[in-house]
């Protein structure tokens, strides 16, 4: 029987609640983290503190979970695969269509939103066969309608999302 | 002289395992220690600096975007996003793409297939806003910029998250 976890809402953070360092870090090192052998170093520098000072504020930020990661983020489709995929699910199925999809480790994102395609997940795999082999599975164990969305152009340029301006 | 390579690249021919393991090791986040590259190097058994150079050949091949912090929107009051999706008329989709994609409130852009007749939209947007008034606010600019090029549009809000984990653009098999 599997199990569905819901991630809890937790409390947010106000912009008021960040210490004007996390500010500063935040909204600067969205692009062009050091690529040096000490970037902590260099962006204490940077900022105008100790290392160990961005050090401790990482982890603090970590603890209290408005880092969700520190690292490259890659472009779709090109290491591997992704689609974005849309259900229709019955309400009192949702648990359980939610359960399924879940227990695919190629799931990474998975949202109830409010339409009749009411479950939208995110399938990354190393391959396009894999996600068509996802998709059909899922469509023979439930029978319920499904959009496979891959994207075909992204316009946007992503540096990043300003948190406050 | 290069006659026979392929004009587009595929992630089969031009991503080795070096960069495999790179990517495998680094797309949930990098060490928080003072020298990540080198705990990264110890246990992949990669030197640093290759490391280092490999990620900046990525990033310049455009296969990594960028490379930064990637905070927790939701966390910090961005909680109101709207998956905004648009009908757009064929000959209008790129630019109207582009002018969507401009906007400061819209964090990604991309056009989708269509699945006529239960799903008529081809470009979604997503928005973010602190609250719902807000998102709807963005809409209602969106809806004026299109004009004609608009045939008809939805924004689909997020009830519960089911499932976040960090992105695997890979998984180990």
């Amino acid at each position: 029987m599997l199990k569905l976890t819901i991630q809890k809402e937790t409390n947010q953070v106000a912009v008021s609640e960040l210490t004007d360092l996390e500010r500063r870090f935040l909204n600067a090192y969205q692009h062009e983290f050091p690529l040096s052998p000490m970037p902590y170093a260099d962006i204490a520098d940077e900022l105008g503190v100790t290392e160990t000072k961005i050090l401790e504020m990482l982890d603090s930020l970590s603890r209290r979970k408005i880092l969700s990661r520190i690292g490259p983020v890659f472009t779709p489709n090109r290491a591997g695969a992704s689609t974005l995929v849309a259900m229709a699910v019955p309400a009192e199925q949702l648990e359980e269509v939610a359960a399924l999809v879940n227990s695919y480790d190629e799931v990474n994102h998975n949202y109830e939103r409010l339409n009749d395609f009411n479950l939208w997940f995110v399938l990354t795999a190393s391959d396009r066969n894999r996600i068509e082999e996802i998709i059909q599975e899922l469509r023979d164990k439930t029978g319920f309608q499904i959009l496979n969305l891959p994207l075909e152009q992204a316009y946007h340029i992503d540096l990043g999302f300003p948190l406050w301006c | 002289m290069f006659d026979s390579a392929p004009e587009i690249a595929t992630p089969e021919n031009y991503l080795d395992y070096i960069d495999r393991k790179i990517i495998l090791a680094t797309q949930q986040g990098l060490p928080l220690v003072p020298r990540p590259y080198h705990q990264l190097a110890e246990e992949l058994g990669i030197k640093a600096e290759t490391i280092i150079s490999r990620i900046k050949t990525m990033q310049q091949n455009g296969l990594i975007r960028r490379i930064g912090v990637v905070p927790n929107h939701y966390k910090l009051g961005y909680k109101a996003n709207g998956m905004s999706v648009w009908d757009i008329t064929d000959k209008h989709i790129h630019e109207v793409g582009k002018e969507i994609a401009a906007l400061p409130f819209v964090s990604h852009c991309y056009q989708r297939p269509r699945y006529l007749p239960h799903w008529p939209y081809n470009l979604f947007a997503m928005l973010h806003g602190h609250s719902r008034e807000e998102v709807e606010n963005h809409i209602q600019k969106m809806v004026e910029l299109l004009g004609e090029r608009r045939l008809t549009h939805d924004v689909i809000y997020s009830r519960r998250i089911l499932k976040k984990t960090g992105l695997r653009l890979i998984t180990e098999k």
